[in-house]
C-alpha cells in the first residue's frame, strides 16, 4: 500500500462521506451544492460547520447533564413510602447493597462517560481552533473513542424503561420514571450527534499549513 | 490500483488488489480504510436471516417475569413500550421503540433488500438511498445495550422478588452477536463499487 503523502484537499480531490468515493472536487458557487456521482451525497471536503455546530450540541449536552443528575430518576414508592433516586443515589445504592459490580457500571456508563465526552470533545475543539500540532495520532484516537463509547450511556434509561413496566404491583411496589430521565436521555443523544458532527480531519489540517 | 482518501484524516492512498480477509491501514492515522471480505454476500444473507427469526421471538416473547407472592408480572420489549406510553412517558417510549425495536429491524430489512439483488444479479429499487440509510442507522441500533439493561435491572430486582428470565433473553443475547457478525460481514467497499456500476 502507497501512499501519495498529500491529503484529497491538496490534490483537489473530495471524498463522499457517505460511500468515500474519491472524486474532483467540482467548482461551485455560492449557494450551489456538489452532490456525489455514485451516491447522490452533498460532497463537502470538511463537515460543514463542524465546529461551532459541535460546540453548540457540546453545550447544550452539557446545561442538560445538570438537571439529569439532580433530578431523580427513578421514585420508587413500596407500601406507602416513596423514594426518590437521582443517579448518583442508585450507584450509592447498589454499593451499599452488595454489588459493586453494577454500582461500577451504572457510575461508568452515566456519569463518567457523558462527563469525559463533554472533556474529551471540548478538548478537540480547542486544539483545533488553536491550530495544535502536537500529537494529532493521540487525538485521532481520543475521537474514535468517544464516538464508539458515548452509546453505552443509555444503558440507564434502559433500566429505568424496564423497572418501570415491570414493577407495577399496585400498593405493594410500584416504581414511576422522573423527570432527570428524559434529560438523561437527551444528553446521550445529543453528546452522540456532536460527536458525529465534529470533523476529526480537522485535527490533520494544522499540519498541512506548517508544511506549506 | 484504486485511490481512497482515509476518512479521519484525509491522506489519499493508492490500494493495491488485496488478498481475502486483510484490512487496509491509513499510514498517517491508523484508522482501517477498508477490509476485504472473503464471501460477504453469501454470509451477510446468512446471518441476516438467522437475525430475523432471533428477532421475531427476542420481540414478541416476555423477557423478565416478576414473582411476588401470587402475582406474576411480564414483560416484554413490546409490552414494556406499550405500558410507557400508557404512562405519558411518550418521548421515552419513542426512543426505546426507535433504538431497540425499528432500527435494528430495518437495519436487517435493509441489508437484505440491497444484498440479496447483489447475489441474483438484478437492480433493486432506490439501493443507493437505503443503503445510505442503513449505514447512517449503526450507532443508532442499541439491542446489546438494552441486553445490559436487562441484566442490570435483574440485579436490582433480584433482592425484592423472585425474577424469571424469559425465553426473549436468551433469543436477544443470541441476536446480539448474529447482528454484529451479520454487519461485519457487509463489505461496505465491495457494495459501493457495485451499486455504483450499475447506475
Amino acid at each position: 500500500m502507497k501512499a501519495t503523502l498529500a491529503t484529497a484537499r491538496q490534490l483537489g480531490l473530495v471524498s463522499c462521506h457517505d460511500c468515500h468515493l474519491l472524486t474532483h472536487m467540482p467548482q461551485i458557487a455560492r449557494h450551489q451544492a456538489a452532490l456525489c456521482p455514485r451516491c447522490g451525497c452533498e460532497l463537502h471536503q470538511r463537515k460543514p460547520n463542524s465546529i461551532i455546530r459541535t460546540w453548540a450540541l457540546v453545550i447544550t449536552a452539557m446545561v442538560f447533564y445538570v438537571p439529569a443528575n439532580v433530578l431523580p430518576m427513578t421514585i420508587t414508592s413500596a407500601l406507602g413510602s416513596t423514594q426518590a433516586d437521582t443517579i448518583m443515589s442508585g450507584v450509592i445504592y447498589f454499593m451499599h447493597h452488595g454489588s459493586w459490580e453494577i454500582a461500577l457500571v451504572i457510575f461508568t456508563a452515566s456519569i463518567f462517560v457523558p462527563f469525559m465526552k463533554f472533556i474529551i470533545l471540548i478538548y478537540l475543539l480547542l486544539t483545533v481552533q488553536f491550530r495544535s500540532i502536537k500529537r494529532p495520532s493521540d487525538r485521532t484516537r481520543l475521537y474514535r473513542l468517544t464516538e464508539a463509547v458515548g452509546r453505552w450511556s443509555m444503558v440507564d434509561i434502559y433500566v429505568v424503561t424496564i423497572l418501570i413496566a415491570l414493577v407495577k404491583l399496585g400498593v405493594l411496589a410500584n416504581i414511576e420514571a422522573g423527570p432527570a430521565a428524559i434529560y438523561f436521555a437527551s444528553v446521550v443523544v445529543i453528546t452522540m450527534i456532536a460527536a458525529e458532527s465534529f470533523d476529526p480531519r480537522l485535527i490533520w489540517d494544522a499540519l498541512e499549513e506548517q508544511h506549506e | 490500483m484504486h485511490q481512497i482518501a482515509c476518512h479521519e484524516c484525509d491522506l489519499v492512498h493508492n490500494i493495491p488488489p488485496m488478498p481475502e480477509r486483510a484490512a487496509a491501514r491509513c499510514i498517517r492515522c491508523g484508522c482501517i480504510l477498508f477490509r476485504s471480505k472473503p464471501d460477504s454476500v453469501n454470509r451477510t444473507i446468512a446471518w441476516t436471516t438467522a437475525g430475523l427469526i432471533l428477532y421475531s421471538v427476542a420481540v414478541t416473547y416476555p423477557f423478565l417475569a416478576m414473582k411476588s407472592g401470587s402475582i406474576v408480572q411480564q414483560t416484554g420489549l413490546l409490552s414494556g413500550i406499550q405500558q410507557l406510553y400508557q404512562q405519558d412517558l411518550i418521548p421515552l417510549a419513542t426512543l426505546v421503540l426507535l433504538t431497540c425495536v425499528l432500527v435494528p429491524l430495518l437495519q436487517m430489512l435493509g441489508l437484505l433488500y440491497i444484498i440479496i439483488p447483489l447475489k441474483l444479479n438484478i437492480r433493486a429499487k432506490f439501493a443507493i438511498p437505503v443503503f445510505r440509510i442503513f449505514q447512517h442507522f449503526k450507532p443508532w441500533s442499541m439491542m446489546e445495550i438494552y441486553m445490559l439493561g436487562i441484566l442490570i435491572a435483574l440485579v436490582k430486582l433480584g433482592k425484592m422478588a423472585t425474577i424469571v428470565p424469559g425465553l426473549a433473553v436468551i433469543a436477544f443475547g443470541l441476536l446480539i452477536f448474529v447482528l454484529n457478525f451479520a454487519i461485519s460481514a457487509v463489505d461496505t467497499h465491495m457494495v459501493w463499487e457495485r451499486l455504483g456500476d450499475e447506475s
